[in-house]
C-alpha cells in the first residue's frame, strides 16, 4: 500500500488503482456522516476534487491522486457512511481509477514514509 | 495551545484522551476517543458528563435590599426578575439599545442574592456591562468549576452523591453540602435532556468528577456532542444563532419574555432595545429563526446561503448532522413569510441547491422532569 500527503491510501489491483482514506485520517475527521462519490466514467485530473466526506465535524474533500478514469465507485459509502471509520483501510475504499501505467504509485510514500509524516 | 487557559480538570480530560482544541479562550475537550456520535447517543440513553468551567459564574450581592438588586437587574433584560421565587432559575438575555442580544443566561433566586450564568466568550463583557449598572453588587466566582451531567439516568447517578436532588424539578436551584464541598445545584442543561448544572469548589471538582464518572450510566461528553445535542434540542448558540443583530422575537424567544414585561404588562418596557422589541411582538419581525430539515444525509453547516424560488433569502446559523435523528439537521433566519413549517428551499451546498424543508423546533421533543 503508497499513501499520498493528502492521506490516502492506494493499492494496485490488476491494471486498477485503489483509493481510500488512512486510518489517521478518518480518525482525526471523526464519525463520517456523508460520503458523495464521483460518477463513474469520468477523467479526472491530479488535484481535481472528487469526492466529499462529511464527519459530524467538518466537511472535506478527497483530491484525485492522479490523472486517470474513475471505473468504480463503492456505493456501500453512501448507504453506511460509518464505515470510513470502522474498516478505512479495507470495506471503505472509495474508487478505481485506471491510469495510463500502474507503476505511478512507486513514487508516493511507503508505509514507513507515511508514518513519519504523521508522527 | 500555551497562550489558552487550561480548565481545572485539564489533566482529567488529557487523561480521559480528550482530544483538546481551543475554544472561547479555554483548551477544551471536543471530543473523548469514542467520538461525537456515542457521545451523543451515551447522553440521550443513559447520562453524559460535560466540563462547562469556562462559563462565566457570577453572584449579585445586594448592597442594599434585594428588591433594588433585582430591579436593576432586570433594566438589564426583557425579562420578569422579581417573578423568580427563591429557589427557581429562569432564562434571561441582555438586550442591547437597539434591540440586539449581547449574550443568553441562566440566573437563580438563591434568596438573598442572584447567581448568574454567563457564556464563556461573552463573561468579561458581560461583568463589564453589569458592573457598569450594578456596580460592585456583582461578583464574579473564580473558585469554582462548573459541570453539567445529562440524561434520562442523570438523577439516578447523581442522587447516589446528593440523595436531595431526586426531589428537584426542571429550573429548581439548591444550596447542598457534599463530600466534594457546598453545590450549587440548578436542574437544567442545555442538550434537551433532564439533567443538572453543578458548581462544585475547584477542590472538590476532581473528586466529583471521578466519583460520577465511576459510576456506569456516566461518560465523558466534549464540545463535539454538545453542540449536536443543544442543536437538536433546538437551542441558541450565542454568536451564531442570536447576537447583537438578532432581537429576541427573531429569535423565536419571545417565550422568554413574560407577558408583564409586554405591552399592557405590570413592568411593561424598561429594558434597552424596548422600542423595537416591543413593536415586533405587534407587528411581527421581518425574519425569524427557524428548524431546517436537510433533504438526504448531507449537512448543511453555518453560513449556507438559503434561497426561495432561486433568490436568496436567508442563511443557515448552526448545522451539522444530529444523530438521534440520523439525518442533518440545521436552524437558520427566514423572511416570515417563509417561516410556516413545510416550506421548500434550498440550500446552496458546494455551488448546487439541495432540498431542505423548514420544520418545527425542537427536532425531537425535550425530556425535561417538570
Amino acid at each position: 500500500m503508497k499513501y499520498t500527503k493528502e492521506h490516502e491510501w492506494l493499492r494496485v489491483e490488476g491494471d486498477l488503482i485503489v483509493v481510500g482514506i488512512t486510518e489517521h485520517a478518518a480518525t482525526a475527521l471523526g464519525d463520517v456522516v456523508f460520503v458523495e462519490l464521483p460518477e463513474v466514467e469520468t477523467m479526472v485530473a491530479e488535484g481535481d476534487e472528487i469526492c466529499v466526506i462529511e464527519s459530524v465535524k467538518a466537511a472535506s474533500d478527497i483530491l484525485a491522486p492522479l490523472d486517470g478514469e474513475i471505473v468504480a465507485v463503492n456505493d456501500k459509502l453512501v448507504d453506511n457512511p460509518s464505515l470510513v471509520n470502522t474498516d478505512p483501510t479495507g470495506a471503505a475504499w472509495f474508487f478505481k481509477m485506471r491510469v495510463e501505467d500502474t507503476s505511478v504509485i512507486d513514487d508516493f510514500m511507503d508505509e514507513d514514509e507515511y508514518a513519519e509524516l504523521i508522527g | 495551545m500555551s497562550d489558552l487557559l487550561k480548565l481545572g480538570l485539564d489533566d482529567l480530560h488529557v487523561a480521559l484522551g480528550g482530544r483538546m482544541v481551543p475554544f472561547a479562550g479555554y483548551a477544551m475537550p471536543v471530543q473523548y476517543p469514542v467520538g461525537v456520535m456515542k457521545e451523543h447517543l451515551q447522553t440521550r440513553q443513559a447520562a453524559g458528563l460535560f466540563d462547562v468551567s469556562h462559563m462565566g459564574q457570577v453572584i449579585l450581592q445586594p448592597s442594599g435590599s434585594m428588591e433594588a438588586l433585582v430591579a436593576g437587574f432586570a433594566a438589564l433584560m426583557p425579562v420578569d426578575v422579581a417573578g423568580v421565587k427563591e429557589g427557581r432559575q429562569r432564562y434571561g438575555l441582555f438586550t442591547n439599545d437597539a434591540g440586539g442580544i449581547m449574550d443568553d443566561l441562566m440566573f437563580a433566586n438563591r434568596g438573598d442574592h442572584l447567581f448568574v450564568v454567563v457564556n464563556a466568550a461573552c463573561k468579561a463583557a458581560d461583568i463589564a456591562h453589569m458592573t457598569a449598572h450594578l456596580g460592585a453588587q456583582v461578583r464574579p466566582v473564580t473558585d469554582r468549576a462548573l459541570l453539567a451531567l445529562q440524561g434520562p439516568q442523570a438523577e439516578a447517578a447523581f442522587a447516589r452523591i446528593v440523595p436531595q436532588v431526586a426531589a428537584m424539578r426542571f429550573m429548581d436551584v439548591a444550596v447542598l453540602d457534599s463530600a466534594f464541598g457546598e453545590l450549587w445545584v440548578s436542574r437544567s442543561g442545555y442538550t434537551g435532556e433532564d439533567g443538572f448544572e453543578i458548581s462544585v469548589p475547584d477542590a472538590g471538582a476532581r473528586g466529583l468528577a471521578d466519583a460520577l464518572l465511576a459510576m456506569p450510566e456516566v461518560a465523558p461528553i466534549g464540545l463535539g456532542a454538545r453542540d449536536s445535542l443543544r442543536l437538536e434540542a433546538g437551542l441558541c448558540l450565542y454568536g451564531h444563532d442570536i447576537d447583537t443583530e438578532t432581537s429576541p422575537v427573531e429569535a423565536g424567544l419571545g417565550w422568554a419574555i413574560q407577558k408583564t414585561r409586554r405591552k399592557g404588562g405590570a413592568q411593561e418596557g424598561g429594558f434597552p432595545g424596548a422600542a423595537r422589541i416591543l413593536a415586533e411582538f405587534d407587528n411581527g419581525p421581518a425574519r425569524l429563526r427557524v428548524g431546517l430539515r436537510p433533504d438526504g444525509r448531507a449537512p448543511m453547516r453555518e453560513g449556507t446561503v438559503l434561497f426561495h424560488d432561486g433568490v436568496a433569502v436567508g442563511h443557515v446559523t448552526s448545522g451539522g448532522f444530529g444523530p438521534s435523528l440520523d439525518a442533518p439537521v440545521a436552524m437558520g433566519y427566514v423572511p416570515a413569510n417563509l417561516s410556516a413549517p413545510g416550506t421548500a428551499l434550498t440550500g446552496e451546498v458546494r455551488g448546487k441547491h439541495m432540498p431542505v424543508t423548514v420544520t418545527d423546533l425542537p427536532f425531537r421533543p425535550s425530556n425535561f422532569k417538570r
